[in-house]
């Protein structure tokens, strides 16, 4: 079981002050076990964050948005984004057949073309897991599924635990889980550690994506402090949305959640992901958000163990973009198969 | 695997040089009389760009006289709604002739092209729609019910925002009714120039905007004339002091816009990481070569260390470079002499005993650059904590509580700008109350808009630009 155990701390590094608070929270919870479920506890911690101002956090993420990135660099960066995708398919009409393209598709994303690598993995509604299970053995694609009463959160702990542990048993490599945002923003900050924990438990080894829902977060500051609480509690990733809510992934929300992880790293040296889901349709989109991951978290998290990008229809565009910047000319909607 | 950038650089072709420049003098382009002439190089690579002429005496005088015909005649009688469009028209042109400015900028001035594409540009033109806004309703400004027009200005304007600064100083005192003599500077003439073949394809009438290049004694020649009724200067404080000193006693009216040594305090409650952006921006935009730089920062104790780690982590990730380069964040120093300068104010700190630091970056081989660098451990006797450096070299001193802040930000003869980092909204209020400077910024730095007064205490001059109070500089209310 992984925890969000602390191994070296950096005392000279930025995180010192963190790196203290989150070790004496640390410390608290393996003593008496008060972290958990302790909103008091839990309060004075993430009260205790760096506060984050909006305005400047979006002219950053706006002055990022301009960086040109040309030729051999556009390829490289086209490449490691198809790489970094979870192929996704939330509906409530998704059929077998539909799973069972979308699988191929994972594996082999252009049929014409061998050196197009795989996609990080496919995500689905956890009754769908099987069906990718089968599909994709032998593969190095993943299965995740969003279970824990996904999207909105509202069920009890034991459904979530159900929903997650029949996924798992379905096959699943990775659950994306998302937190009762309910219960965090009227303060609960306890239960939404508990119920991560919990989770966190009955995935075992499996990867644990934990999903924000930025865009009902209201602020910035409450991102930065619900990444805190899901890194705390043990997640894998921290992911902005479920694809359900307006607005979902923003350029500001990914760049404070990289913040974090990044500051996380450097008090507990643990290196959480992050996943990106939600709107993204573009290539151009695609590569800002590469971007935002290099100059803000730095390179070590660009790899599809540390970066994902949640999306479907994206797929197709990073594909007719890579043959744009190998062949010179763009080839027609028809050439890339739609799923 | 390695994230870079391949070079990305905009295309030079949108601008058309030519091998020489004229004076722009009643509406045309006309040789110097002085028949001399200096040459304009790209501070990037050295290269000469363009031979330039250098008005003389003569040419003062007959571009004031120019000046003075035009505010008699079409100009003087012109009503505000007609005058507010030619300043719309030349708004437009600017926004619609963007990236040839935006390019054309960086060429001569050596600043990195996101900065002319995303900032001095649109902010040149956003000057000029909000002063185009003015010109019929001056009597409503709040300077009595009739302000007149002072008659010829004079303005003299400095290397770092050529066309920005040319855009602050033309736009008021059109809105205003006033004609203009416009003196660039020696090492950046070309946008200034752009602009007045853009005012004449709009049609204003000859004479009301006249563009004189050339060094010191052009500038010289037109604070002494008499035919000038008022003199707006922007530049540094020893040449605003002779130029006080020339005007002084002749009844002619003045502004200054000097230099500064901004302090730029972070307590501990701040939000870093914007924190560390806005002292990135407050001192290593445009290479620091901002009379309002945030070239002192004030670090409170208990967030000093993290605060510097994380700023050298930032700084590593800073590219200096082709300033024509998309990505580019850090361009060319603009002169051998104004490299000189930041090179000997350095070594002075690193001498009286300062640790200097710069990320590891490698500098082009021709042309005039300086690495980003910090300066810690400096204490307000240091020349690098009281003198104006100009370039990008920050100096990092550290306080214990809001009182000591304030003591040490005032502890300068300038008083141009500060910034205050917290998230406690009423110390910003408190600090900015204390604070002898004329522009304070809370949570960010660096950020303009045409609405808002810009200008000093003390040695960094007086007068205001921009807002209502600027309309003051250009008016007899």
């Amino acid at each position: 079981m992984r925890r969000a155990t602390v191994r070296s701390v950096e005392k000279t590094a930025a995180g010192a002050s963190l790196a203290s608070s989150v070790n004496a929270a640390l410390a608290g919870r393996s003593l008496g076990g008060e972290l958990a479920g302790s909103d008091v506890a839990l309060r004075r911690l993430l009260s205790g964050l760096p506060g984050v101002d909006q305005v400047g956090a979006e002219a950053r993420a706006a002055a990022l948005a301009t960086r040109s990135v040309k030729r051999e660099s556009k390829l490289r960066a086209l490449e490691l984004a198809i790489a970094m995708i979870d192929l996704t398919t939330l509906e409530g009409a998704d059929t077998p057949g539909k799973v069972v393209a979308l699988c191929a598709k994972a594996r082999r994303p252009d049929p014409s073309d061998e050196s197009v690598p795989a996609v990080a993995a496919v995500c689905l509604y956890p009754d769908l897991v099987g069906i990718a299970h089968r599909q994709l053995a032998g593969s190095s694609v993943r299965v995740a599924a969003v279970a824990t009463a996904f999207p909105s959160g509202r069920a009890s702990l034991a459904v979530k635990l159900a929903d997650t542990r029949e996924a798992l048993d379905a096959g699943a490599d990775e659950i994306d889980m998302v937190i009762d945002r309910g219960a965090f923003l009227s303060g609960r900050y306890g239960q939404v550690y508990e119920e991560v924990r919990a989770v966190r438990e009955a995935c075992a080894d499996a990867t644990l994506k934990v999903i924000l829902e930025t865009g009902e977060l209201a602020t910035l500051d409450n991102v930065a402090r619900a990444s805190w609480l899901a890194m705390l509690a043990g997640a894998d990733f921290v992911k902005t949305s479920t694809g359900k809510v307006n607005p979902a992934s923003t350029a500001p929300a990914a760049l404070v959640m990289l913040s974090a992880v990044r500051d996380f790293h450097v008090a507990t040296g643990r290196r959480v992901g992050v996943k990106v889901a939600g709107g993204i349709r573009s290539a151009k989109d695609a590569i800002r958000y590469l971007v935002l991951v290099a100059e803000t978290a730095g390179e070590q998290w660009l790899n599809p163990m540390s970066f994902r990008i949640g999306a479907s229809s994206l797929l197709n565009d990073l594909l007719m973009q890579r043959s744009k910047q190998l062949t010179g000319v763009y080839a027609g909607h028809d050439y890339f198969t739609i799923d | 695997m390695s994230f870079t950038y391949a070079p990305a650089p905009e295309s030079r072709e949108i601008v058309t040089l030519q091998p020489s420049y004229d004076l722009f003098v009643n509406g045309d382009f006309v040789p110097a009389l002085s028949g001399r002439s200096f040459s304009t190089t790209n501070p990037a690579t050295e290269e000469p760009l363009a031979d330039v002429a250098s008005a003389g005496p003569e040419d003062v005088d007959r571009a004031v006289a120019a000046a003075r015909a035009a505010f008699e005649g079409p100009w003087g009688k012109m009503r505000g709604s007609e005058r507010a469009k030619f300043l719309f028209r030349i708004a437009r042109v600017l926004q619609e002739r963007a990236r040839e400015f935006a390019v054309l900028e960086t060429l001569d001035n050596g600043k990195p092209i996101r900065e002319s594409r995303d900032v001095d540009v649109p902010l040149a033109a956003a000057h000029f729609f909000y002063h185009a806004g003015w010109a019929d309703k001056l009597e409503h400004a709040g300077l009595g019910p009739a302000p007149r027009p002072l008659g010829v200005a004079g303005q003299i304007i400095p290397w770092n925002f050529p066309l920005l600064m040319a855009a602050w100083k033309l736009a008021p005192a059109l809105a205003a009714g006033n004609t203009c003599v416009l003196k660039p500077a020696e090492t950046t003439p070309l946008s200034a120039l752009l602009l007045a073949r853009v005012c004449q394809e709009a049609d204003l009438p000859p004479g009301v905007v006249n563009v004189l290049t050339g060094a010191g004694d052009t500038g010289a020649a037109l604070v002494a004339h008499r035919g000038v009724d008022k003199i707006a200067f922007t530049g540094s404080t020893e040449v605003g002091r002779e130029i006080a000193r020339a005007v002084a006693g002749t009844g002619r009216r003045l502004t200054l816009e000097l230099g500064g040594k901004g302090a730029n305090i972070v307590f501990e409650d701040a939000p870093i990481d914007q924190a560390v952006e806005g002292i990135v921006n407050g001192i290593f935009f445009n290479q620091g070569h901002v009379c309002c730089a945030g070239s002192r920062l004030l670090a409170q104790e208990p967030i000093a260390e993290p605060l510097l780690e994380r700023l050298r982590q930032r700084l590593d990730t800073l590219r200096l470079g082709d300033p024509l380069d998309k990505n580019t964040d850090i361009g060319a120093i603009n002169s051998k002499d104004q490299l000189d300068k930041i090179r000997a104010l350095a070594d002075s700190g690193e001498k009286e005993g300062a640790g200097r630091w710069s990320p590891p970056c490698r500098l082009p081989a021709r042309g005039y650059w300086f690495p980003p660098t910090i300066f810690t451990n400096v204490s307000q006797s240091h020349r690098i904590a009281k003198e104006e450096i100009f370039g990008p070299v920050l100096s990092v001193l550290t306080f214990r509580t809001p009182a000591e802040a304030v003591a040490k930000a005032n502890n300068t003869p300038y008083g141009l700008s500060a910034g205050i980092w917290t998230e406690k909204g009423s110390r910003i209020l408190w600090m900015a109350q204390q604070l002898e400077a004329g522009v304070v910024w809370a949570n960010t730095f660096n950020r303009f808009d045409p609405a808002s007064p810009f200008g000093g205490y003390q040695e960094s001059g007086f007068g205001r630009e921009g807002g209502r109070h600027g309309l003051e500089a250009y008016l007899d209310a």
